[in-house]
């Protein structure tokens, strides 16, 4: 064993759940846990181009579905980084279009001794669903506009390497909050780890109703801006909405995308964060998006490292 | 024909304010005296300890069939009934086809006595198909026995259809029975809308959904003089607009499901299929609503709201599990557990609410339905009103298991039922 692996023969105490469903139920203690373990596999992994074979001989199903590009990879490369093997799934083409349920899909994926099912599904709950009915570890990967707790790991924990701690931050997470998982795990998170939290979009989209929970709501993107340590623009989920809640994506545009005229307003050192897809133009121009301020591209390489930690915690926890 | 005597009872019959310990005699399919210690021949029932009350009557069950039989039968479903102690159920046709014609009528009514359980009267359809577009046959429906009209869970949306069957229905003396709902607004959603569908991502079915319709609905009675049951009303806002329309003096009547005053939205929080119904479980403050409803009288019935629905439908995910419950067997526990329990509702009240009540809605006092009155028809449920037990959905009668509700303890259960004279049913 190498000494890299040697540091992650054992996982912390406070870590004892199978499954990584959501943050809501998180402790931050065990938030803090999953983002120490997410930086020390960064670390050890060289920027995650390195192996740290700590899963070799176990397995990892990746049951997608709904498309994904980057958390797919992104988990199939985490495993593959801890030395564990990856079974990929899709429903295209899959027995559910057959008429299969989620269930009995799991099940037999499970019957083929796997140690983790990733999964993410259109529908909320259908990882709750999962853990009830399979023994191994189940980590949800964005289930409908519910959670995706992986997402919120990677925003908090690139937000915390650039910043050194949560705590006293004003973090604004800007756009379709109704519709949007990397909302709603974001929210318990932030809030968690001490940041001030305003959730900004049209009012169709952000429900005042978020206040009950200790969250700030704004209408007006103008208003909050000069306020803000973190900006996260979420992405406008038209294929979630049965009808439209604004009227025209040029009128969102004009009230809500981050762009140079209102970059002047914003704090020096403001982080710009995107969980992606991002539409240029719409929630973010192109000067923003690849500007100086933008973190976008480390978020993408922190999900490995938070992927890597959540893999590790939960498949080991679920052999005990 | 054999008589039956039932002795030692607290014989409660809200018709007519009657609650005492007294014996019952039935000869002939009817209750025929009180107050007699022995009768010769007779098969004798020791009520004591027991409630001695009125057959229940349910104005809200789905048999399923013909068509959905995977779900229900009218065999299995009025066992169900049975074993819940209702004597007589008002079957709503959310069948494949709908009852919309007066052979589907004669056809359930066959089967039902076949069966040979319990009394069945069947609600024919408002529109064709249930589509809310153009009148069903309602006089050929009436003419084969359909006692109401309702589309069922499908809530007519068009105002006009919904006047012209207010005003058709007037010919024939029946009510329309109606589930207040803007599909508008509640389209795609799975649960009530508030702060827990909002934490769980789930798509809302807003109060608002029901209150439109129950204002709509209000005013189109008002307007036309007909006679409107609002089936299942669940939101504090709906239970206002029915009390002030009673209290302006306009011919109206408003039920709950069982369910809706037990249970809030916070179960949906395991996301667990069974959790999803029609009218959704809401939040506590419509709860309350609803309870304070009944005891002031604006909401005159308590349905079962029985949708049973086979346990492969409900595996499915949130989006696609269909909605309802089985719910026959657990609506009297739920009614004495959640409102006569803790105060509520007195006996009589409740009651009333579970048998004459509905035998008004449904017209069905002049065959003496919903009462213990000497020559009414000796449909009779003793109910044991302290017994504790688990609801177990294994030992359903339904076809279908499928309740939010097992593994809750819940207080008294009907320990025998008799349906015109005869003993159908005994624990």
């Amino acid at each position: 064993m190498t000494a890299a692996a040697a540091e992650f023969e054992k996982i912390p105490a406070v870590w004892t759940r199978r499954h990584l469903l959501d943050l809501e139920s998180l402790s931050p203690e065990e938030l803090t846990c999953i983002l120490d373990a997410a930086d020390r596999f960064k670390a050890a992994t060289d920027d995650c181009r390195r192996k740290i074979s700590v899963l070799t001989g176990r397995t990892l199903a990746n049951l997608f579905f709904e498309n994904s590009t980057r958390t797919r990879n992104s988990f199939s490369l985490a495993a593959r980084r801890l030395g564990a093997d990856t079974v990929e799934f899709s429903s295209s083409g899959s027995s559910t279009a057959k008429g299969e349920t989620v269930i009995d899909t799991a099940k037999n994926i499970e019957a083929m001794n796997v140690d983790a099912m990733v999964i993410r599904h259109r529908t909320p709950g259908s990882p709750y669903l999962l853990a009830k009915s399979v023994d191994c570890a189940v980590v949800n990967a964005g289930d409908g506009p519910h959670e995706h707790p992986t997402q919120g790991l990677l925003d908090i924990l690139t937000i915390r390497q650039r910043r050194g701690s949560l705590q006293g931050l004003t973090v604004a997470l800007v756009g379709d909050i109704a519709h949007s998982r990397t909302a709603r795990s974001n929210i318990w998170g932030l809030k968690k780890l001490g940041a001030h939290v305003i959730l900004c979009g049209p009012a169709t989209l952000v429900s005042r109703r978020w206040e009950e929970f200790g969250v700030e709501v704004a209408y007006r993107l103008d208003d909050i801006i000069e306020r803000c340590d973190v900006l996260n623009l979420l992405r406008i989920q038209f294929e979630r909405q049965y009808t439209r809640p604004f009227p025209s994506v040029r009128e969102y545009a004009l009230l809500y995308a981050m762009n140079r005229d209102r970059m002047r307003h914003a704090k020096q050192d403001i982080l710009i964060m995107a969980p992606g897809p991002i539409n240029r133009g719409v929630e973010i121009t192109p000067d923003v998006a690849d500007g100086p301020h933008s973190v976008i591209l480390e978020q993408v390489t922190n999900g490995i490292a938070v992927r890597m930690a959540v893999l590790w915690l939960t498949m080991n926890a679920a052999a005990v | 024909m054999p008589k039956l005597l039932i002795k030692n009872g607290r014989l409660i019959c809200p018709d007519q304010g009657l609650d005492r310990v007294t014996s019952l005699l039935v000869e002939d399919k009817r209750i025929i005296a009180y107050d007699i210690d022995h009768a010769d021949g007779a098969e004798v029932i020791d009520a004591g300890g027991k409630i001695v009350a009125p057959g229940l009557i349910d104005l809200h069950t789905q048999l399923r069939e013909p068509g959905l039989e995977e779900d229900e039968t009218i065999e299995s479903g009025t066992a169900a009934a049975l074993a819940g102690g209702y004597t007589t159920i008002a079957c709503l046709p959310e069948t494949d086809p709908p009852i919309d014609t007066d052979s589907s009528v004669e056809f359930v009514r066959q089967k039902a006595v076949r069966a040979g359980n319990c009394n069945v009267y069947v609600i024919g359809c408002v529109s064709k198909n249930r589509e809310g577009k153009e009148l069903a046959e309602l006089g050929s429906l009436a003419e084969a026995g359909a006692v109401a009209f309702s589309d069922g869970l499908n809530s007519i949306q068009s105002s006009e259809l919904l006047r012209r069957a207010l005003e058709y229905s007037l010919m024939f003396d029946k009510p329309i029975l109606h589930h207040p709902e803007s599909i508008e607004l509640s389209r795609g959603g799975v649960m009530h809308e508030g702060k827990v569908s909002l934490v769980l991502g789930l798509a809302g079915m807003p109060p608002e959904a029901e209150d439109v319709m129950t204002s709509r609905d209000i005013r189109l009675t008002e307007a036309t003089g007909g006679r409107l049951h609002l089936l299942n009303i669940s939101s504090s806002v709906s239970v206002e607009l029915v009390r002030r329309t009673k209290l302006r003096g306009v011919k109206l009547t408003a039920g709950v499901c069982a369910i809706n005053f037990t249970l809030t939205d916070e179960k949906l929080r395991s996301f667990d299929s069974h959790y999803k119904l029609n009218p959704p479980l809401r939040s506590r403050d419509h709860v309350e609503a609803c309870i304070a409803g009944l005891k002031h009288g604006t909401l005159d019935c308590i349905s079962s709201g029985h949708a049973p629905r086979a346990s492969e439908k409900k595996m499915q995910e949130l989006d696609l599990a269909p909605f309802g419950m089985s719910s026959l067997e657990t609506t009297l526990p739920l009614v004495i557990t959640q409102l006569i329990e803790p105060g509520h509702l007195d006996w009589s009240t409740a009651l009333s609410k579970l048998t004459i009540n509905p035998a008004k809605v449904l017209g069905l006092t002049k065959g003496s339905k919903g009462t213990l009155r000497i020559g009414a028809d000796a449909d009779i449920t003793i109910i044991d009103p302290t017994t504790r037990w688990t609801i177990d959905p294994t030992q359903f009668k339904s076809k279908s298991s499928n309740t939010p509700l097992a593994g809750m303890e819940v207080i008294g259960r009907a320990t025998h039922t008799i349906v015109c004279g005869e003993v159908k049913y005994a624990a």
